[in-house]
């Protein structure tokens, strides 16, 4: 069990590495409603069934799917745990949870090495653009990755491109001046104009990093993506190669659809990771196990709040172990 | 990699197709694919659950009667359980106390403001109320400006304190709603986690404060397993009259108004369905089950159609088309209803059998929409009545007016002429629409 060990050694390193614990601890805070249920349920399982059965199978199977994990991400991951358990003659549940946590890893992780940077652009300003459907956290987030870079002593400056919602550009404004970032922003011109022009006042401002907020947009919506699309080219024209990231938010709440929105906005843009927002709540967002799996694009940061500082880097390993921490 | 309900289910039931008896052996897959495409909808698993065994209970108790085969006897049970899964008495909006108070509740996100909006514009429309929109998201950067700004595109009064307590800005408002004789109160509140005690405890605060007469909440019908102890957690602490489905204008099934009606009672009353400020309409468990069924939605489309297109400019045309005196004027008076319906496509998916007749993923560019009605309209009116006159020289002017080439004036000129014969063969009986 591999990966149980390095989990393990997660819980071990805590005590040697200040840094990582206080990372933990935020993890741990913001998880907390979501690990609760879902491992007391666990446990609650194993105690109920110490031996393996069809109804312990079955109510396995509903706590994931009581996840959000996905339809199909848990059904062939059920069928992969059945024939483990057959072939390997294991009849004690405890022996089985380390191989439920063994198994979503490998869902998450499927032998490759991912991470969770931010792809810099070494010739000039990073672009990042945030586009999702309405209302998950896009602008919220911008204020969040604003507040990171600004610690990181970077010249942030941000671009309304929602010029459809009402008070969206003030919104950003706020978030620009909580932040002492840049803004440009302007009322009544398409989104792709408003970009263009706050991009040429970027690269005058010599901003390092320019963050780019877009409307909430349905993926069903053929204009409205054929917008994004638009977008894209006016950012790639005036900063050639950019943007360097095109962050897909999603919404921890977000049942199967969520599988169809990554699908969709990956079809029409560059999605190079999700955001995973409202994970402060009692959400599991266990969807983006099977968006990894399905569509393959990673999570690199969540949302756990909604303060500035309430945005953490992703964690795979971190994101199971506070799943699963009372079972070890 | 999602196929639809509907799909799914009558391949499932193809089996049972021409077995004299339903039987517990022969329904079973077709249970099984019921079960998977529910929770692909985001229904709640122990819903679900719930609803497979009266399914399967009432179609192993049924006689299978002369009129229907045992497959279509099938369906019947799903669809009959499915509404009233999703029904139960519909409980209309309150609107009679003046005034009433209506509170918004709901997640963050959840589009509370913009449903506020929505409804004040509904209930001034359809229920002539003076309606005020009372701005208690204190939180949220710029969601007062947000209210604001939608109710000066509406007309419609919002009242706003800036950052003063909620309990504060209600009572205030109440005070202004009867010296300004508004009989209708929209209270939009900041988005917030059930779990939040503090900012649960605010809602208390107000319902408190001022007994509003509907506490509705707003749920994002892309939500997942999660919805219920949304809901639970909102109606323990505020016993919620009503729930609102929002974003049904995205390709989500919607399970969760079966959660939403089956595990709490709640009745559903409107569902969100466009970003515009008339996009909210109200809610028919029976077209809801076929939408999930995908058995189309032509009530839905009707209904759209009534409220844009008079009945009298529907029997005008109607008359015209049945006399064959249909021309590109009135063509292009049509043509300019349907684009006030929205987005095509939305009414096309709407249709019966779209996704077998593989509609569902049409995509009409609004482009060409456009560039029929440049060339309509870079007629003179004369020709638009007569196109008959429209020889080389005019048709080259026209597609020059419009920027388009002759051979698309063509093309528009001839299908026109196609669709003219095919609407006198309709109105003469001699052919049935297809629906
Ligand atoms: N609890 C919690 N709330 C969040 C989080 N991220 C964002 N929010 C809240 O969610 C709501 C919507 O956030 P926005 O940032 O406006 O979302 P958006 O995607 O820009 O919305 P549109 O522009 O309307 O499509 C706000 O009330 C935010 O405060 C989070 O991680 N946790
Ligand atoms: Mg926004």
């Amino acid at each position: 069990m591999v990966i149980f060990d390095k989990l393990k050694k997660i819980v071990n390193k805590k005590n040697e590495n200040e840094d990582l614990a206080k990372t933990e601890e935020i993890y741990d805070k913001g998880l907390s409603k979501t690990r609760e249920e879902f491992v007391s349920k666990l446990s609650l399982l194993g105690i109920k069934y110490t031996k393996i059965s069809e109804e312990y199978f079955e109510e396995l199977e509903d706590l994931l799917i009581s996840a959000d994990i996905g339809v199909n991400t848990v059904f062939s991951f059920m069928e992969r745990l059945r024939k483990r358990v057959s072939t390997e003659k294991i009849q004690d549940t405890k022996m089985l949870n380390e191989i439920i946590v063994d198994e979503l890893f490998i869902i998450y992780v499927n032998n490759e090495s991912l991470t969770t940077k931010i792809n810099m652009n070494e010739n000039g300003p990073t672009v990042i653009l945030m586009v999702g459907v309405n209302g998950v956290g896009k602008t919220t987030t911008i204020g969040k990755l604003a507040h990171k870079y600004q610690q990181m002593n970077k010249k942030v400056m941000m671009i309304a491109g929602d010029t459809f919602r009402a008070g969206a550009l003030e919104q950003l404004k706020i978030w620009a001046d909580k932040t002492n970032s840049l803004f440009y922003g302007k009322e009544n011109i398409d989104p792709a104009g408003v970009i263009f022009d706050g991009l040429e006042s970027a690269l005058n401002e010599k901003a390092d990093i320019i963050l780019i907020d877009t409307a909430g947009r349905l993926q069903n919506k053929v204009n409205l993506m054929k917008e994004l699309e638009k977008i894209n080219k006016v950012i790639d024209r005036v900063i050639p190669g950019a943007p360097h990231e095109t962050l897909l938010v999603i919404d921890a709440s977000t049942g199967q659809n969520g599988i169809m929105q990554a699908v969709s906005f990956k079809e029409i843009t560059n999605i190079t990771g999700i955001v995973l927002t409202k994970l402060d709540g009692t959400a599991k967002g266990g969807i983006v196990l099977a968006i990894k799996e399905e569509v393959d694009i990673p999570v690199k940061f969540i949302g756990l709040g909604e303060k500035m500082e309430d945005l953490q880097t992703f964690d795979i390993e971190e994101y199971i172990y506070g799943l699963f921490k009372d079972l070890m | 990699m999602f196929e639809y309900m509907g799909d799914r289910i009558s391949n499932a039931i193809k089996n049972i197709r021409g077995l004299g008896r339903i039987t517990e052996e022969n329904i079973g897959d077709a249970l099984r694919e019921i079960r998977m495409a529910l929770l692909e909808a985001d229904v709640n698993y122990t819903v679900v659950k719930e609803f497979i065994n009266h399914v399967k209970e009432k179609a192993l108790g049924a006689e299978v009667e002369k009129s229907l085969k045992p497959d279509e006897l099938f369906i019947k049970i799903v669809k009959d359980e499915l509404v009233e899964l999703l029904g139960g008495d519909y409980v209309p909006l309150e609107t009679k106390k003046n005034p009433t108070i209506l509170m918004l509740v709901g997640l963050q996100g959840s589009g509370k403001t913009t449903t506020s909006a929505k409804l004040a514009n509904f209930l001034r429309k359809k229920h002539a109320k003076n309606p005020l929109l009372i701005a208690c998201d204190i939180y949220r950067p710029a969601a007062i400006t947000q209210l604001e700004t939608l109710g000066k595109e509406l007309n419609i009064s919002v009242f706003a304190e800036g950052t003063t307590s909620p309990v504060q800005i209600v009572n205030d408002a109440l005070k202004f709603a009867k010296e300004n004789h508004h009989d209708y109160l929209i209270i939009d509140t900041a988005g917030r986690l059930q779990i939040d005690e503090a900012l649960m405890q605010e809602l208390k605060d107000i319902s408190e404060s001022v007994h509003p007469d509907e506490t509705i909440l707003v749920i994002d019908a892309m939500m997942g397993q999660d919805a219920i102890h949304v809901i639970n957690g909102f109606n323990e602490a505020l016993t919620l009259t009503g729930a609102i489905l929002t974003k049904l204008d995205g390709n989500t099934k919607g399970g969760v108004a079966l959660s939403v009606r089956h595990l709490t009672n709640i009745p559903i009353k409107f569902v969100g369905d466009s970003e515009k400020l008339d996009g909210l309409s109200e809610f028919y468990p029976e077209r809801m089950a076929n939408r999930i069924l995908d058995m189309g939605d032509i009530l839905s489309i009707a209904d759209k159609v009534e409220g844009i297109i008079s009945e009298e400019e529907a029997l005008d045309t109607a008359k015209k088309m049945k006399k064959g005196t249909f021309d590109l004027e009135d063509f292009l008076t049509t043509f300019k209803q349907i684009k006030k319906l929205g987005p095509l496509e939305n009414i096309i998916k709407m249709l019966p059998q779209a996704r077998k007749m593989g509609l569902n993923n049409i995509n009409i560019d609004p482009k060409d929409m456009a560039h029929v009605e440049a060339i309509i309209l870079s007629m003179t009116p004369y020709e638009r009545k007569h196109p008959e006159i429209l020889k080389a020289s005019r048709k080259q002017r026209i597609a020059r007016g419009s920027g388009r080439s002759v051979e698309e004036v063509n093309r528009l000129l001839k299908q026109f002429e196609e669709m003219k014969k095919m609407m006198k063969m309709v109105s003469s009986g001699n052919m049935k629409m297809p629906f």
